[in-house]
């Protein structure tokens, strides 16, 4: 079942086009990696399909809802978390994820279900009275991934979720990516190759506003030589990093 | 209507978060007593009733209602929560609304602390007291004009200082308008209509029909009909800004 689908994304400012003709569709069940280098579009593609922006041309839909015509309900099915993890630096972490469970229309019950689950999950138990302005950046991160949770949503997107975070961190987020994967549509943005690997069962190369690649992760390994320029064997996420360097440096036009 | 009563509440709370409210609610007071009792002579006049200290009104709410307003869209912007806040599954009126409110019931909270004043002239003398009601109810309704520009203003941009510089400038329109002096450095050369299109904006004109007890009905409308349309136009910059 499609969840997520995007027909011929363009986004425009001025006369500068950040995103160029995207167009994919993501099913239940897959993890897909946004991979790319900094200002390729991949943070602006998320804001499209989140709605949060208006596209030049184009559609993006979030389970059959568009996000731009039908805003309320596209939302409803989604939980996103934007780039750099913003929060309300004068609210404690109770307060702000209980404010977002309401807006996202959970009563009060099922508030208290979800929040409960979710401090077990990310570990937020510590710090729930704590202001959002006294915690540290990878705890942030950590409420800004409870926020885009919270109502349980078919379709996530996360933009840089595990950054900032420390190893043992990230390794929790990957798990809990993984564990909730069965039945939603999940789109994460990252610059870390072997997060690709570990969690993503489909992995998108933009650059320059346009697709380069769409394929598995195993599939874009497949692509380069087992070694590298200096004869040793390379691991998985290092032949994706050469692939990724090997298409994202040519220029498109060319 | 939970959904702008959740908007509210956080708006709310978030003046009270940081020592913002009690400084301005202190300031309030001390501009207003001071320009009551110092600038109009409020003992002197021999008078029980309010008008000296209604008289203020627009001048002081011409600054501290954009100094309220300024943060309402700029620091979301500025934070990057604009982002979280209107990716949110609600009609960005709720948004709108609610923040508006926020600020109106906080301005009310500071006009509210001025009641000792209609105890004392009641104290004093016996003044008419459904005038009173009346003007506390015009200024409320002015506060909120000038918090619903402001909130407009303030969507426009992620600088607070430019946000609250704005909306100075426009309210200062919205005060002037019906000045004779004004208008009669237009008359010569607008039509009839125009000149009588901006002094029928003048704040002040309003207000002070308020306050004398006159034509209350009318000039309550009017200050409805300003908020309800610099609601609507600050839900258009919203979502002209994401075509932006
Ligand atoms: N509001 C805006 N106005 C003008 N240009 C913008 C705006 N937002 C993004 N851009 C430009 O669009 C391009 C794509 O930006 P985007 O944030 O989508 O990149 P990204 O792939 O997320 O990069 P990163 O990996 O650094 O996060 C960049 O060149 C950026 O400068
Ligand atoms: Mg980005």
């Amino acid at each position: 079942m499609v969840l997520v689908e995007t027909r011929a994304l363009v986004k425009r400012f001025g006369s500068f086009t950040a995103v160029d003709g995207i167009s994919f569709s993501v099913g239940s069940g897959e993890v897909v990696g946004f991979l790319g280098p900094n200002g390729a579009g991949k943070s602006t593609t998320m804001r499209l399909i989140a709605g949060f922006l208006e596209p030049t041309a184009g559609s993006a839909h979030i389970c059959g809802h568009d996000s731009h015509a039908d805003p309320v309900s596209a939302r409803l099915r989604l939980g996103y978390l934007p780039e750099g993890a913003p929060l309300y630096p004068d609210m404690s972490v109770g307060a702000f994820l209980e404010f977002v469970a309401g807006m996202r229309g959970l009563d009060s019950a099922r508030t208290r279900e979800r929040l409960a689950e979710i401090v077990e999950s990310i570990e937020l138990g510590s710090v729930w009275n704590r202001r959002i302005d006294a915690l540290s950046k990878g705890y942030k991160r950590r409420v800004g991934i409870a926020q885009a949770m919270v109502h349980d949503p078919d379709v996530l997107i996360l933009d840089e979720p595990t950054d900032g975070l420390d190893p043992n961190q990230k390794h929790e987020v990957r798990e809990l990516i993984r564990s909730i994967a069965a039945n939603k549509a999940i789109i994460i943005s990252t610059h870390i190759l072997e997060e690709v690997e570990a969690v993503c069962t489909r992995a998108i190369i933009i650059a320059r506003g346009r697709m380069l690649a769409d394929a598995t992760p195993a599939e874009l390994i497949a692509k380069t030589p087992e070694t590298g320029p200096d004869g040793m064997a390379r691991s998985g996420s290092l032949r994706l990093e050469d692939y990724f360097r090997e298409i994202t440096r040519t220029p498109v036009e060319a | 209507m939970s959904m702008i009563m959740r908007v509210f509440r956080r708006e709310f709370a978030a003046y009270f978060a940081t020592p913002l409210a009690a400084v301005f609610l202190t300031v309030f007071l001390a501009i207003i007593a001071g320009m009551t009792f110092f600038l109009a002579n409020f003992f002197d006049r021999g008078q029980a009733d309010l008008s000296a200290f209604f008289m203020w009104h627009p001048w002081i709410f011409l600054v501290l209602m954009p100094a309220i307003g300024m943060r309402l869209w700029a620091e979301e912007r500025r934070s990057g929560t604009i982002e979280l806040l209107m990716t949110l599954p609600v009609s960005t009126w709720y948004l709108v609304i609610g923040k508006w409110l926020a600020g109106w019931v906080f301005a009310g909270l500071a006009l509210l602390l001025t009641m000792p004043l209609w105890i004392t002239v009641n104290y004093l003398g016996s003044p008419d007291n459904g005038v009173i009601l009346a003007s506390y109810l015009g200024s409320w309704l002015m506060a909120g004009s000038f918090l619903a520009i402001s909130a407009c203003v303030s969507a426009l941009t992620k600088n607070q200082v430019l946000a609250f510089i704005g909306a100075v400038v426009i309210g200062f329109l919205f005060v002037m308008a019906g000045f004779d002096l004004v208008l009669s450095a237009i008359q010569p050369w607008a039509p009839a209509i125009v000149v009588e299109a901006i002094s029928s904006m003048s704040f002040i004109a309003h207000f002070q029909r308020i306050t004398e007890g006159v034509l209350e009905v009318p000039a309550l409308i009017f200050f409805f009909s300003l908020i309800a349309f610099a609601l609507w136009l600050n839900v258009q910059i919203l979502q002209v800004r994401k075509a932006a």
